[in-house]
C-alpha cells in the first residue's frame, strides 16, 4: 500500500521546551493508526503540525503526490488538501443549527463568491441527509448545534469532518465524555470511513484501543517508542516501563 | 426569512411611508437623519452582530461619504467655483483634489468607493495579521483619531473644523426646498429598504451562516478550508459601504458635515443604537437607531438641563438587562409565550432555532 502521510524527524520547539524530539511517522491509505502514550508525550501536538495549527520547528510531513512540506502552509490551505481534524473539545458552531454546520462544513468551493450564491440543491440535501443519518442526528437536524448532548455534539463534529471527504482524518479523543453504547457507534463508525480515508486517532482509553485498532504507535516525551499492533506494543518493555514507571497502569 | 422579520419591516416601512401626512416638515427632516443613522447601523450590526468584530470607527466611513458628496454640494455653491473657506486661506485655484467633485457622478461614486477601499486597506492588514478582538477595536478607534486629527488640519483642503455647510443647489435642485426635502426622505426609506434587502439576503446565504460560524470559532472555520480574512474584509468593507451612503444621504439633508460629526463619540454611539435595538438582528439595528435618537431629541427638548444623564441611563440600562436589545427582549416574550401555548396544547416543550436566531 502506499503512504497518504509522512512525518520526517518533526520537531517543535515551544520556546525552549521540546514539545516533539523528532517523530518520524507513516501513514498508509485506509489505515486507521492509533497514537496512544502518557500525557505530554507530544501526541496532540504531532496532529496540531499535521494540521497546521502549530508550525513544525524542524522537519517536514509530507502529503499525497504534494509538492513540498505542508508544514508551512496555512491551515484553510491544509485543509482544502483534504486533512480533517477533530479537536479534542467539541468545537461546533453552537449558534447554528446541525444542518447548518454540516452545510458550511461540506465539501465545496470555499470562496466567498461560491458561498454568496451557493443554492440548497439536491444533491447538497442528499449529502448532508446522508451524513445525519450516519451521524445519528436526523431527528436534531434543525436544533442548534449548542442544545445538543456532549455525544452528539462530538458526532456532530465527526460529521463535519466526513462530510468533507478527506483524505487524512485526524481525531482526538473522539469518544472522550461518551456513554458506552455510544463509544462502540463510534467505534464502527470509525471503521466504517476507513473505507474511504486514512485516519489518526489519539486515544487514552486502552480498551477502545484493543476493540478498533490494528496498528498502533506509542509515543513518548516527544518521541516514536515503537509501532505494532495491540499485542505487540503490550508487551513491549519500553511500553511497560514507560506506563507502569509512572505509576499508570491503564495499558 | 423568517415569517416576524417580513412583518416587522412591512409595518415598519409602512408606518415610515405614511409618516409624512402625520408629522410636522421639522419632524420628517429629524426622521429622515435618523433613517440615514439606521442605514449605518445595519451595517453594523452585520459585522459585529452577526460576524463578532466591533468596530468603534465607523464614523470615519460616514465622514468619508459625507464629504465626498459635501465638496461636490461646496463647489456648486461657490460662485467662480472656490470655497470660501479656501478664499480665506488665499487659495486662488480648486485643488487638484477638489476638481473632480465637480462632478456629481463621481462624487456619488466617491462615498461609496473611498470609505470601502479604506476598510479594505485596514481591514486586509489587520485580520490577515490576525489582529482581532479588543485589538482589532483599538485599531479602529486610532483611525478616528487619525482622520479628525487629518481633516482639522488641513483646514484649506477641508474647511478645518467647521468642515463643510452652507449649501445651496445639488443635481439642479434647491436642497432646502420642502419638496425637495420630502423627495429626499422618500429617497432615504427607498435606500434603507434597498440595504435592509440586501442584508437579509446576505445572512441568509451560506456567506451569512460562515461569518456567524467566524464569531463562534474564527479558528475552526480555518480548518474547514475556509479563509477567514476574505470574509472578514469583506463584511467590513460591507459595512462601510453603508456607512458611506448614509453619510452622503446625510449632508444633502442636513446641509452640513463636520469632523465633529465623524470623530469618537459618533462612532460609539452607532454601536449602542446597534446595542440597544439587537445586534443580533438587522431589525433591531434599524429601530435601535430610529428609537435611540429619538430618545435622545426627546430628552433634549423636554429636559434640557439633564437629557445626557437620561440618555446615559438608558444605555447603562440596556446593557446591563438587555444583552440582545429591544428585538432579544421581544423575543424571549414570545418564546415564552410560544412555549405557553403550545405546553397547554401538547403538554410538551418545542424548541425551534428561528424564534432564538433572528
Amino acid at each position: 500500500m502506499t503512504q497518504i502521510l509522512t512525518c520526517n524527524d518533526v520537531k517543535v520547539d515551544f520556546d525552549g521546551f521540546f514539545a516533539l524530539k523528532g517523530v518520524d511517522l507513516q501513514v498508509e491509505q485506509q489505515e486507521v493508526r492509533f497514537l496512544i502514550g502518557p500525557n505530554g508525550a507530544g501526541k496532540t501536538t504531532l496532529l496540531d503540525v499535521i494540521c497546521g495549527k502549530t508550525r513544525a520547528t524542524e522537519g517536514s510531513v509530507f502529503f499525497q503526490e504534494m509538492e513540498g512540506s505542508i508544514h508551512k502552509l496555512e491551515e484553510h490551505k491544509i485543509a482544502l488538501a483534504g486533512i480533517a481534524r477533530k479537536f479534542q473539545a467539541p468545537s461546533i458552531f453552537p449558534q447554528l443549527t446541525v444542518l447548518e454546520n454540516l452545510e458550511l462544513a461540506m465539501k465545496q468551493k470555499k470562496t466567498l463568491w461560491h458561498m454568496l450564491f451557493a443554492k440548497m440543491d439536491e444533491p447538497t440535501k442528499e449529502k448532508i441527509e446522508y451524513t445525519l443519518e450516519k451521524i445519528n442526528l436526523t431527528q436534531e437536524r434543525n436544533r442548534l448545534a449548542g442544545f445538543l448532548a456532549h455525544g452528539q455534539k462530538q458526532w456532530l463534529e465527526i460529521g463535519m469532518q466526513l462530510i468533507q471527504d478527506p483524505q487524512l482524518l485526524l481525531l482526538d479523543e473522539p469518544i472522550a465524555g461518551m456513554s458506552g453504547q455510544e463509544r462502540e457507534k463510534t467505534g464502527r463508525l470509525i471503521h466504517d470511513v476507513s473505507k474511504e480515508c486514512s485516519v489518526l486517532i489519539v486515544e487514552h482509553d486502552m480498551e477502545f484501543v484493543r476493540n478498533f485498532s490494528k496498528q498502533v504507535t506509542v509515543m513518548h516525551e516527544g518521541k516514536v517508542l515503537c509501532e505494532g499492533d495491540m499485542n505487540t506494543v503490550q508487551n513491549d518493555e519500553r511500553v511497560i516501563e514507560v506506563y507502569l514507571g509512572r505509576g499508570k497502569t491503564h495499558a | 426569512m423568517a415569517k416576524s422579520t417580513k412583518i416587522s419591516f412591512s409595518i415598519l416601512f409602512l408606518i415610515l411611508a405614511l409618516a409624512p401626512l402625520l408629522m410636522s416638515d421639522f419632524r420628517i427632516s429629524l426622521l429622515a437623519k435618523f433613517l440615514c443613522f439606521a442605514i449605518i447601523a445595519v451595517g453594523i450590526s452585520l459585522i459585529w452582530g452577526y460576524t463578532g468584530i466591533l468596530s468603534l470607527g465607523h464614523g470615519v466611513f460616514f465622514g468619508l461619504g459625507a464629504y465626498a458628496v459635501g465638496m461636490y454640494l461646496k463647489i456648486q455653491a461657490s460662485p467662480g467655483g472656490i470655497p470660501d473657506f479656501m478664499q480665506w486661506s488665499g487659495v486662488s485655484e480648486l485643488p487638484l483634489l477638489w476638481k473632480p467633485f465637480a462632478n456629481p457622478v463621481f462624487a456619488l461614486f466617491m462615498m461609496i468607493g473611498v470609505p470601502v477601499a479604506l476598510a479594505f486597506i485596514i481591514g486586509f492588514f489587520t485580520f490577515h495579521n490576525r489582529i482581532k478582538g479588543v485589538y482589532f477595536s483599538l485599531i479602529s478607534q486610532a483611525l478616528v483619531v487619525v482622520f479628525v486629527t487629518l481633516f482639522i488640519g488641513t483646514q484649506e483642503l477641508t474647511g478645518g473644523t467647521n468642515g463643510l455647510t452652507n449649501f445651496t443647489t445639488g443635481f439642479g435642485v434647491y436642497l432646502t426646498h420642502p419638496v425637495v426635502q420630502k423627495v429626499l426622505y422618500y429617497i432615504t426609506i427607498l435606500i434603507l429598504l434597498l440595504i435592509v434587502l440586501i442584508s437579509l439576503w446576505l445572512t441568509q446565504s451560506r456567506a451569512g451562516k460562515l461569518l456567524v460560524a467566524i464569531r463562534e470559532g474564527e479558528n475552526r472555520v480555518r480548518f474547514l478550508g475556509f479563509n477567514p480574512t476574505t470574509f472578514k474584509v469583506f463584511i467590513y468593507c460591507v459595512s462601510a459601504a453603508f456607512a458611506g451612503i448614509a453619510g452622503g444621504l446625510f449632508v444633502l439633508q442636513v446641509g452640513m458635515i463636520s469632523p465633529e460629526m465623524m470623530g469618537i463619540i459618533p462612532s460609539i454611539e452607532m454601536v449602542l443604537w446597534v446595542a440597544v435595538g439587537g445586534r443580533y438582528s438587522i431589525f433591531g439595528a434599524v429601530i435601535g437607531a430610529v428609537l435611540t435618537n429619538s430618545a435622545k431629541t426627546f430628552f433634549s427638548e423636554s429636559y434640557p438641563d439633564m437629557w445626557l444623564f437620561l440618555l446615559g441611563s438608558l444605555f447603562i440600562l440596556v446593557v446591563l438587562v438587555m444583552p440582545n436589545g429591544l428585538v432579544g427582549v421581544a423575543q424571549s416574550l414570545y418564546a415564552k409565550w410560544f412555549r405557553f401555548k403550545t405546553s397547554k396544547k401538547a403538554g410538551g416543550t418545542s424548541y425551534d432555532a428561528n424564534t432564538n436566531l433572528q
